[in-house]
């Protein structure tokens, strides 16, 4: 025979203002099992949580039905007092009467109708609560951060920190990611190389970083705390362990006319490269689309050259298992392709250049040293027009209905900079708005405006028309003075809308985690749990969760490092024990719940049974792993036969519920 | 040989001739028959996307029932295209429409956007194959650098016409290609060429098609083509520039050695 409790909140007016909360005791306390039924002012407070526990123990309860808040804010507490008083957590069950009641309905008499209601479908589902006893499981205290720009490097520096050793997977030849093409850093101007690769250095040498640069992550198994991750180690034709990163082999190796990858193509480099001079690892890598020996059989130079006999043209592929106990993910953003946008004349005229573009024009380690010239006839411009939203803030297919959040600053950055140093140069701006919230960031922006004279025009850009003497007419909007423009420019910069790298839809299936439309990762509390996804033990780093800056990455890559580190710190976790669980006797082996489970937690397993003739039988069931499960219950309302059952929300329980609602 | 229904439109029986004439000998030489339906009305002119009234809708529909058993319809001029197809595209997205127009006239069933309609560029790309087009020509455009023309018509709206990226089309571009020639590609190739301004405003219909002619031949264009004859008419007689304007059906005939035979 059951014994429970039931405890109404008035939560001060928030409830008691629309239910009335002693008619709600009042009507449960004829509810089955409920030996006592009281209200309360503050539930929550610990004079409301005393009264529970002396409840729990005078009256010996089995159950405990609490109407109050979400279970979301309050859940935890009421447990954790039941399990004070000797109860078992897990036969505690919150009744919603103030997000799902009182806050949102006005009238007090069905407010309060609809609160017994909530609290009969409470009493009913405890009265078949049953005890459940959470499990544990070990922690591997290594982690994982994929992607090693300025998110990973940092996730990874701090998790070095605090004493674990932590992996880098890095997809190119080296650390450093977008920031290190960039050539200075809003709102404060300082080079981005220089506060950049004393980081990558750093990672380089800490002794419990290990980098693994041109590799990929490949497979992904287990569960939090004890992930197994194949990581794909692709050829790069270089012995790591033998190459000093002398450069000789890049200087020396004729197959000269390779797009610049780090300098967005606008010059060459050779098929045996180091992206660039402050490379972490400092190590060449062959491009096999490129390089004469591995394509054609003949050169070698390379090989000829290395006085250390790095060079291996037979290396291949290869593949490492590591065990972790946390994936940070780090796999930042691109620019998007600009196919779509060819009233900018990008395709065709080279004078039309992306902001990341202008960045390695700009850098003085790019293809003009440092001076700004026209990528056509490295002439000096006069004359440049930025245009901001390219792609951004799209309400059609096109583009991208987000704001991508740093192009307003960076833009402001290229103006003044190029106003600094070329004050004969004309910079005109064309914008939606001007979005510059941050510190010192607005500031910033008034500064290219006011001190340095930039033209900020309010209206788009329709069309860009390069004409046959090598100067662009810009024809655009002014929407303040309402005026059709045009402007005889010499460059075009775009500031292009950003996206995640393509690599991270991929990953996200392989981590079981979840994305939004445009692929950036979800996730688990878009305000209360910025850094972790849904899925345990997979944390988030950088722009691969939304468009940020760099201040902002690097505070999110340090939360994410120090929520991994919680979790690392742990020898074992508490598994939640509201899983699934498969009736075996029941199961048809049919897989329906293996192909909806989003979290890989179902396997199955051929098994003895014993039949009813005693003769023994092999049968392919299903087996819920429980440290896997998410308690999501997608495989209970898929299994066909009603084998798939989870604890705590058991088939039987939810029936129940319904029925106390219907009756 | 593929069957089509070839719908010219009342211009290229007029002003177009040449479009017409250049279009059908090319077909035929590139196993297309192209079977002109009975009796054929008006297109539908401008009125069909401007308005929700049935009436405007009954001629277009008209003429792409009468394509419902062949291969598809195939149209020319870009104007006429443009009209037809997004009518199709339109009713097969509005039962309602559908069901007025089948009560307009008196059909048995409603017509709900069964005909698949070609643009004469999409039939060459789609049915024909750009790459059999380029083994069947007798006299390429060698060392000719053409400009294409789009105009406003023949791509946009994107969504119902479905032929090429409005922003960035190669179709005419291939097709260049196609008949050894080499595409110039300039600004102004997808832009307004002044339309039907020039009726009431010389002046602006000037600096349009000047700005296209301008656009192209600062490009290195020697000559530049289209599909529309409104656009032909604007470049030619409004622009002020003599780079010389050509259909592309025309120089598709020529390259194929077939000029001479239509002009007989």
């Amino acid at each position: 025979m059951q014994r429970i409790g039931v405890f109404v909140c008035h939560c001060g007016t928030n409830i008691a203002a629309t239910v009335d909360v002693k008619a709600v005791a009042e009507a449960l306390s004829h509810e089955q099992g409920v030996v006592i039924s009281q209200d309360y002012q503050y539930m929550c407070s610990e004079s409301g949580q005393d009264l529970i526990k002396n409840a729990v123990k005078e009256h010996k309860l089995t159950g405990v039905v609490v109407c109050s808040c979400s279970p979301r804010m309050h859940e935890n507490t009421f447990r954790k007092a039941a399990a004070s008083a000797g109860l078992n957590p897990y036969l505690v069950e919150i009744a919603n009467i103030r997000e799902q009641c009182s806050w949102i309905h006005k009238d007090i008499a069905s407010a309060t109708d609809k609160a017994i209601i909530l609290g009969k479908a409470a009493v009913a589902k405890v009265n078949l609560n049953t005890p459940l006893t959470a499990g544990e499981s070990p922690v591997v205290k290594r982690a994982l951060v994929i992607g090693g720009g300025i998110a990973g490097i940092q996730t990874a520096l701090d998790i070095a920190e605090a004493g674990f050793d932590v992996d880098i997977v890095e997809k190119e030849p080296t650390i450093g990611g977008k920031m290190a093409q960039i050539d200075k850093t809003f709102p404060t101007l300082d080079c981005a190389a220089c506060i950049l690769t004393p980081k990558m250095v750093e990672a380089a040498q800490n002794e419990h970083i290990t980098i693994h640069s041109f590799s990929e992550v490949s497979a992904v198994k287990g569960f939090v705390g004890n992930f197994t991750v194949t990581i794909k180690k692709k050829a790069r034709f270089v012995d790591e362990t033998k190459c000093t990163g002398c450069g000789l082999c890049t200087e020396k190796c004729p197959m000269k006319k390779v797009p610049n990858e780090f300098n967005m193509g606008l010059d060459n480099r050779t098929a045996v490269y180091i992206p660039f001079a402050q490379a972490v690892p400092k190590v060449a890598t062959i491009d096999p689309n490129y390089c004469l020996m591995l394509k054609n059989g003949k050169c070698g130079v390379c090989s000829k050259v290395c006085s250390v006999g790095a060079i291996d043209y037979k290396q291949t592929d290869k593949f490492i298992e590591q065990k972790y106990g946390a994936i940070v993910v780090a796999t930042g953003f691109n620019p998007i392709k600009l196919d779509k946008y060819d009233e900018f004349a990008y395709s065709y005229c080279p004078d039309v250049v992306t902001s990341l573009e202008l960045e390695r024009l700009m850098n003085a380690a790019g293809p003009n040293g440092g001076t700004l010239l026209r990528p056509s006839d490295k002439t000096h411009p006069h004359t440049i027009v930025f245009v901001q939203c390219v792609g951004s803030r799209c309400d059609d297919s096109k583009g991208k209905q987000y704001c991508s959040k740093i192009c307003c600053m960076y833009t402001a950055k290229h103006a003044m900079l190029i106003r600094e140093k070329y004050p004969d140069t004309e910079v005109y701006v064309f914008y939606i708005d001007v979005r510059t919230p941050g510190k010192n960031f607005d500031e910033f922006y008034r500064r290219a405006v006011e001190q340095y004279n930039v033209h900020y025009i309010k209206g788009m850009v329709g069309k860009v028309s390069p004409k046959a003497d090598g100067k662009i007419d810009v024809q655009a909007s002014d929407l303040l003075s309402n005026e059709q423009l045009h402007i005889n420019a010499d460059m075009v910069v775009l500031a292009t809308a950003i996206e995640p790298d393509k690599s991270a839809r991929p990953l996200a299936t392989m981590l079981t985690t979840q994305m939004d439309t445009n692929d950036f990762f979800t996730e688990a509390h878009p305000k209360l749990r910025p850094v972790e996804s849904a899925t345990a033990g997979i944390f988030l780093s950088g722009a691969c969760q939304g468009p940020k800056d760099i201040p902002e990455t690097v505070a999110q890559a340090s939360a994410a490092a120090a929520k991994a580190i919680g979790l690392l710190c742990k020898n074992s976790i508490t598994c939640n024990p509201c899983v699934a669980h498969s009736n075996e006797l029941m199961c048809n082996g049919c897989s329906a719940c293996e192909k909806v489970c989003p979290y890989g937690a179902i396997t199955y397993q051929d098994k003895e049974f014993r039949m009813p003739d005693r003769t023994t039988a092999i049968r392919r069931v299903a087996s819920v792993n429980p440290a896997v499960c998410q308690g999501c219950g997608a495989c209970t309302v898929a299994c066909p036969s009603g084998a798939m059952d989870l604890n705590g929300f058991s088939n039987s329980q939810i029936m129940a519920e319904v029925d106390a609602i219907c009756k | 040989m593929q069957t089509f229904t070839y719908y010219p439109g009342c211009t290229l029986r007029t002003k177009a001739k040449d479009l017409d004439a250049y279009a059908r000998s090319s077909a035929e030489a590139l196993g297309i028959a192209l079977v002109e339906p009975e009796n054929w009305q008006c297109c539908g002119g401008a009125y069909t996307t401007a308005t929700n009234e049935p009436a405007t809708k009954l001629s277009a529909v008209r003429t792409l029932m009468s394509a419902k058993d062949s291969e598809g319809l195939v149209t020319v001029c870009s104007a006429c295209h443009n009209v037809i197809k997004q009518t199709n595209y339109d009713i097969s997205r509005n039962q309602a429409m559908a069901n007025k127009v089948k009560l307009y006239l008196g059909l048995d069933e409603a017509y709900t956007g069964e005909t698949t309609v070609y643009h004469y560029l999409e039939l060459l790309r789609d049915v024909v194959g750009f790459d059999n087009l380029k083994s069947k020509v007798i006299k390429p455009f060698k060392d000719k650098k053409i400009a294409a023309y789009y105009g406003c018509l023949l791509l946009r709206p994107s969504k119902a016409l479905a032929m090429d990226d409005p922003e960035n089309p190669s179709i005419m571009e291939d097709f260049i290609r196609a008949i050894g020639g080499t595409p110039v590609i300039y600004a102004q190739r997808n832009e307004c060429c002044g339309g039907y301004i020039t009726m009431e405003d010389k002046e602006q219909a000037h600096k349009r098609s000047n700005a296209v002619m301008d656009s192209a031949q600062s490009m290195g264009a020697d000559m530049i083509i289209t599909a529309c004859p409104l656009c032909l008419y604007n470049l030619k007689k409004n622009s002020g520039s003599d780079m010389p304007v050509y259909y592309f059906t025309e120089l598709l005939a020529e390259a194929l050695g077939l000029k001479e035979v239509a002009n007989e």
